[in-house]
C-alpha cells in the first residue's frame, strides 16, 4: 500500500435527508480525518443527493474511510475519483477593491485564468474564476497583492470521463 | 380489503407486534403517555426497570442470551440520554437492540423546551443507524426498518425518536408485508477463496482458528466445531466469542490477549495459518501489531468489510457472514473427503501440549482467604458449566474468562468493546427473562455492582431469579492491579472499602442476600443461593490485592506475559 498522503476525491451518492451530511461528517472527524473540501447537490433525482469531499491521506487510510462511509444506511455508494479519468472543477468568488492603479492588473488576471465580472459597484468588483484547483490557488496568488476584500471557494466538483 | 384509522401509539403497538416482540424494556415518561395508555391494554410483556440504562442492558442482555432483538422504551430528554452508555455498548459488541426514545411534540423541537435532548444528534456515531419520525404516516415503516437494520448484517442498536404529537396523531394503517431482502446479502465469489483457504489448510503446519463474537451472532457455533474438527485445527477465541467452541474440548487453547492462557497466545505468535472468524482484532487480543501472528498467513472471515484490514493486515479476506462461509466451507471439506491424518498435526499439538503444560492456567488457592479464582471455579463446579453467565467489568470479568469454560453460545454476556461497569446485573435480568428456567448468574465486584444497583428492584418486583454473586474486594480491583504493576502500588482512589453492605441493601429490596468471608463458607453460600427460588444477592469478601495474570503489558507482544506478581515487576 502507498503510504504518501495525497489528495483523495471521493463522490458519494447518499438519501437527501436533513441528517445525512452530519453522519458522513461525523464518520470521518470522529476518527480524526479533515475534510478538505465538500460540495453537496441533489442529483436528477431529488430523493437522492450527491456528496463530493476531498480529503488528504495515504491509500491505505482513504480505503477505511471508504469502507466506514458505505456502512451508513442513507449511503448508496462510494468511489474514489482520484482513481478514474476524472474533469475537476472548481470555482471561485472574489472581491476586489479597484483603484485607478491595479484596474489594468485585474483585468489582465481575470483573462489570463478565464474568468468575469460578475458585478461591478463603484469602488469593487466580484469577479468570478472557474477553474482546476491549482489554478486557482495561482490566481489568487496573482490577485493578492492588488488588494482580495473577501472571496469563497466552492471546494472542488468532479465527475469521471465516459470512455 | 379497508384499513383501520389507528393512532400512532396505537400502531406503534402494532408494528411491534408484527415484530415478533413480546417483551420490552422501559421507564415512561410525559411524552410517552399516550404510548404507555395503549400498553396498558395490550398483550405486551413491559418491564419497569429503575434507570434507562438498566433497560438497554437489560433488552442487550435478553438479545445476547436468545438471538433475538432487544427492546427499549423510554422518555425524552434525561430519558433518552440514560440510555446513551447501552447504546454505545451495544454498538461496540455489535448487539441487536432497537430504542424507542420519546421526543417533545415536532413544533417545539429544538426550542430547548422541557426535556427536550437531540438524542438523535447524541447517538449519531453510537447507533448502527438512527430515525426521528416526523410523521404519523412514516411510523409503522420506519419501526419495520429499525428492527430490519437492527437484525441484519453485522447486528448493532437502532434508536427511533417517537415525538408526542406523532403519537398522537392518526392515520390509514394496514400491516406492512414483511421484509424480504436482507442487507449485506452475501457476495458468491467468496465461496470460491474456499479452494484457497482448503489449499493453506492443507499446505500448513501449525493452523491455529481465532474466532470472535460473529460466530455468536452469526448463529454459526454447529458449523465452526465441525470445521475444527474436521480439519483438527485448534481453537482459540476473544471473549465475545466465548462459547462459540466448547471450552472443555480437547483442541480449545482458552481466550488470548492481555489475559489471556499463555498457550492461546504462543499459539498465535507461533502459528504459520491463522483463520480469524468473526472477530475484529481488537487491541485487547493483538497486543503489539507488528509481533501478532506474524509467521502466519491470514484468513479473515467478517461480515463487516469496515473490519477488514483495519488493525491487521490480512492475506485473504472473506466478507461474509460466519455462518455462510462456514457452512460453504464444511461443504467443500465433505466433497473432497478431507481428512488430516495424526501424524500431519503431531509436532504443533505436541508443541501446544508442552505449552499447556508448562504454563497452565492457575492460581494459588489459600486455606485463609477466599480467592475470586475459586468462588468462580466451585461455582462451575455447582452449575456444572450450564449456567448463563453475566459478568461486569474489570477483574470479575477476566477471571470468569479464565475459569468459567463455556460450552454453549449465548450463555456469556460480558461487554467486551466498551467495557461497561454495572451491564452485567440488568443483562442478567434480560437474559432470565429470555430463559425463565435457567440459572441466571451475574459475577460482579464490589464496584461494578454499585453501578445499576437499583435494578435489585425490579429484580424482585418481578421476581426475576437472578443470583448475584459479587467477588467484593474493597477495591476497583483492575484499575488497582494496574496501578499495583506500573504505579508502584500507589492506589489512588480505587479504594472502596467504603462500601454498603451488600447482605442489608439485598434485605432492604427485599430480596436474599447471603456472605461467605472464609473459603469453607463459598460452596454453601453458592449452594444455598443457587437453590433460592428467588433473585440473591451473595457477597465473597475475597483477597484484596489477587491480580489477575497472565497478563501482557499494554501495548506489549502477547507472548510476552507476566505469568504472576514477581514476574510481573
Amino acid at each position: 500500500m502507498e503510504k504518501q498522503k495525497k489528495e483523495h476525491i471521493l463522490s458519494l451518492l447518499v438519501n437527501n435527508k436533513p441528517d445525512v451530511l452530519a453522519r458522513v461528517a461525523g464518520t470521518l472527524g470522529g476518527r480524526g480525518y479533515n475534510i478538505e473540501t465538500l460540495c453537496v447537490d441533489a442529483t436528477m433525482d431529488p430523493g437522492i443527493s450527491k456528496i463530493i469531499l476531498s480529503v488528504i491521506q495515504d491509500q491505505a487510510t482513504v480505503t477505511k474511510i471508504e469502507k466506514q462511509i458505505i456502512r451508513l444506511i442513507d449511503v448508496h455508494s462510494v468511489s474514489d475519483l482520484s482513481k478514474m479519468e476524472t474533469v475537476m472543477r472548481e470555482m471561485m468568488l472574489v472581491r476586489m477593491r479597484l483603484t485607478e492603479r491595479n484596474k489594468a492588473d485585474i483585468a489582465l488576471i481575470i483573462d489570463t485564468f478565464r474568468g468575469r465580472v460578475v458585478t461591478m459597484n463603484g469602488d469593487n468588483c466580484v469577479i468570478e474564476i472557474t477553474s482546476t484547483k491549482e489554478d486557482i490557488d495561482k490566481a489568487i496568488e496573482s490577485l493578492k497583492p492588488l488588494g482580495i476584500d473577501d472571496m469563497a471557494r466552492t471546494g472542488i466538483v468532479a465527475l469521471e470521463r465516459k470512455k | 380489503m379497508f384499513s383501520l384509522k389507528l393512532k400512532g401509539s396505537q400502531i406503534f403497538i402494532k408494528a411491534l407486534e408484527q415484530e415478533g416482540i413480546d417483551i420490552l424494556f422501559g421507564y415512561p415518561g410525559g411524552v410517552l403517555l399516550d404510548i404507555y395508555d395503549e400498553l396498558h391494554r395490550s398483550g405486551l410483556k413491559h418491564i419497569l426497570v429503575r434507570h434507562e440504562q438498566g433497560a438497554v442492558h437489560a433488552a442487550d442482555g435478553y438479545a445476547r442470551a436468545s438471538g433475538k432483538v432487544g427492546v427499549t422504551l423510554v422518555t425524552s430528554g434525561p430519558g433518552a440520554t440514560n440510555t446513551v452508555t447501552g447504546i454505545a455498548n451495544a454498538h461496540l459488541d455489535s448487539i441487536p437492540i432497537v430504542v424507542f426514545t420519546g421526543q417533545v411534540p415536532t413544533p417545539l423541537i429544538g426550542t430547548d423546551a422541557f426535556q427536550e435532548a437531540d438524542i438523535i444528534g447524541i447517538t449519531r456515531p453510537c447507533t448502527k443507524h438512527n430515525f426521528q419520525v416526523r410523521r404519523v404516516e412514516e411510523l409503522a415503516k420506519t419501526i419495520q426498518e429499525a428492527f430490519y437494520i437492527a437484525r441484519s448484517g453485522r447486528p448493532g442498536p437502532v434508536l427511533v425518536d417517537l415525538p408526542k404529537d406523532v403519537m398522537a396523531s392518526t392515520t390509514d394503517y394496514e400491516p406492512l408485508p414483511p421484509r424480504e431482502k436482507e442487507l449485506n446479502s452475501v457476495p458468491k465469489a467468496a465461496s470460491k477463496k474456499a479452494f484457497y483457504v482448503l489449499d493453506l489448510i492443507n499446505e500448513a503446519k501449525r493452523p491455529l482458528l481465532l474466532t470472535g463474537g460473529g460466530v455468536i451472532l452469526g448463529k454459526a457455533s454447529e458449523e465452526l466445531r465441525e470445521m475444527a474438527r474436521r480439519t483438527k485445527i485448534p481453537v482459540t477465541s476473544t471473549l465475545m466469542g466465548l462459547g462459540a467452541f466448547p471450552g472443555t474440548d480437547p483442541l480449545w487453547l482458552g481466550m488470548p490477549g492481555m489475559h489471556g492462557t499463555y498457550y492461546a497466545n504462543m499459539a498465535l505468535t507461533h502459528c504459520d495459518l491463522l483463520i480469524a472468524i468473526g472477530c475484529r482484532f481488537d487491541d485487547r487480543v493483538t497486543g503489539k501489531l507488528d509481533t501478532f501472528a506474524s509467521k502466519a498467513k491470514i484468513v479473515h472471515v467478517d461480515v463487516d468489510a469496515s473490519s477488514i484490514n483495519k488493525n491487521v493486515m490480512v492475506d485473504v479476506p472473506i466478507v461474509q457472514d460466519c455462518k455462510t462461509a462456514l457452512q460453504s466451507f464444511n461443504q467443500l471439506l465433505a466433497e473432497q473427503n478431507f481428512s488430516v491424518g495424526d501424524e500431519q498435526r503431531k509436532a504443533w499439538f505436541d508443541q501446544i501440549a508442552e505449552w499447556r503444560t508448562n504454563v497452565p492456567l492457575t492460581y494459588c488457592n489459600s486455606d485463609a482467604v477466599i480467592k475470586p479464582q475459586f468462588v468462580i471455579e466451585t461455582l462451575y463446579r455447582l452449575t456444572k458449566g450450564r449456567a448463563i453467565i453475566a459478568t461486569e467489568v474489570g477483574q470479575n470479568q477476566m477471571w470468569t474468562a479464565q475459569f468459567y469454560p463455556f460450552d454453549e453460545p449465548n450463555t456469556l454476556l460480558s461487554s467486551g468493546g466498551l467495557g461497561t461497569m454495572g451491564y452485567g446485573f440488568p443483562a442478567a435480568i434480560g437474559a432470565q427473562l429470555a430463559f425463565p428456567d435457567r440459572l441466571v448468574v451475574d459475577i460482579a465486584g464490589d464496584g461494578s455492582i454499585q453501578m445499576n444497583i437499583q435494578e435489585l428492584a425490579t429484580a424482585v418486583q418481578y421476581n426475576i431469579p437472578v443470583k448475584i454473586a459479587i467477588l467484593n474486594n474493597g477495591f476497583l480491583g483492575m484499575v488497582r492491579q494496574w496501578q499495583e504493576l506500573f504505579y508502584e502500588k500507589r492506589y489512588s482512589h480505587t479504594d472502596m472499602t467504603f462500601a454498603p453492605d451488600f447482605v442489608k441493601v439485598a434485605e432492604a429490596y427485599g430480596l436474599m442476600g447471603l456472605r461467605a468471608e472464609k473459603p469453607g463458607d463459598v460452596e454453601a453460600v453458592l449452594r444455598k443461593g443457587l437453590a433460592h427460588p428467588g433473585p440473591v444477592v451473595m457477597d465473597f469478601k475475597v483477597a484484596r490485592e489477587e491480580c489477575v495474570y497472565p497478563m501482557v503489558r499494554p501495548g506489549g507482544p502477547i507472548n510476552e506475559m507476566a505469568l504472576g506478581r514477581e514476574m510481573a515487576n
